[in-house]
């Protein structure tokens, strides 16, 4: 089975694809200059295993900071997975934010009034 | 707290970024304020940083327009965040126009502006989609303070003032 592991950097957030699992992580920063080039992977990845995926994916979220330009392809990288939710596959996106970070809950909030898939705000202590 | 005036290097911003991440931990700012000041840090910054490959580079009169200018500082229960860079002056008054139209939108409004622009807006190849200032005007909660000085009949120098609350 395939799987995609991207380690974390100050400006980059660690990501974890288990295509065997079912279950997508993206835990830390992102705030690269350059938000395209570093997503491209796992938008491919993502496109590989929508021909293929389980019947239940989990997509944890877990970000501390990220910027307008990671904003536009995490829209990217939700929007593949509406396909998949779509064409009959179940998807859930949990969306972590701490305690008292409203800004990252009105963000998950703004995600979710786009994308027809099921999502559940987690709250998380600091 | 920190200024700096010169050329934006990727470098430069993840050291500045680290140099005012440790001053907000040691000022033991609250976790809240925080995040706020170092999401719109990153935000300003990287506007910086994208524009810079807007000035031609082998423009003389650009030469000096690479430089940028950036400032933190904390006055009386408020952190002031400005920005100063050249821009083209034909690019003035669409700049102008997005910060007006910014300026005027309440709170809700800005948030489905946001949304408007996420879900429907371009993304230029590096990655700015014009979020930039919508995004620092939500989080700062405050209208975006501007300037544009007429250097020449090309260039005008662009300044913006971000004010965050501490409360």
């Amino acid at each position: 089975m395939e799987k995609l592991s991207i380690e974390g950097t100050p400006k980059t957030p660690t990501i974890n694809f288990d295509f065997g699992s079912g279950v997508l992580e993206i835990k830390g920063r992102s705030i690269p200059e350059n938000s395209i080039e570093f997503y491209k992977p796992l938008v491919e990845t993502l496109e590989k295993y929508s021909s293929k995926p389980q019947a239940n994916t989990d997509v944890n979220i877990q970000l501390e900071y990220f910027n307008t330009s990671s904003s536009k392809c995490i829209l990217d990288v939700f929007k593949k997975l509406e396909a998949i939710h779509k064409n009959g596959n179940k998807i859930t996106i949990n969306w972590y934010y701490e305690q008292d970070d409203e800004d990252m809950l009105e963000a998950g909030e703004d995600y979710q009034a786009i994308i027809s898939v099921p999502f559940k705000m987690i709250q998380v202590e600091e | 707290m920190l200024s700096f005036k010169g050329d934006v290097t990727s470098e430069l911003l993840t050291s500045i970024l680290q140099i005012m991440e440790s001053k907000l931990d040691n000022m033991q700012e609250e976790p809240k304020v925080k995040r706020k000041v170092y999401n719109v840090l990153v935000e300003c910054l990287q506007n910086l940083y994208h524009h810079m490959d807007e000035i031609d580079q082998n423009d003389k009169v650009a030469e000096k327009g690479r430089a940028a200018i950036f400032m933190i500082g904390r006055v009386d229960n408020q952190y002031n965040i400005i920005t100063g860079n050249y821009v083209k002056s034909d690019n003035v008054n669409p700049l102008k126009g997005r910060i007006d139209t910014i300026n005027s939108l309440s709170k809700e409004e800005l948030k489905e502006y946001y949304k408007t622009v996420l879900n429907n807006g371009e993304m230029s190849q590096k990655g700015g989609g014009g979020l930039g200032f919508i995004d620092i005007a939500r989080k700062s909660g405050e209208k975006l303070a501007y300037n544009f000085l007429p250097v020449d009949d090309r260039y005008s120098f662009f300044s913006l003032n971000i004010k965050i609350a501490q409360n």
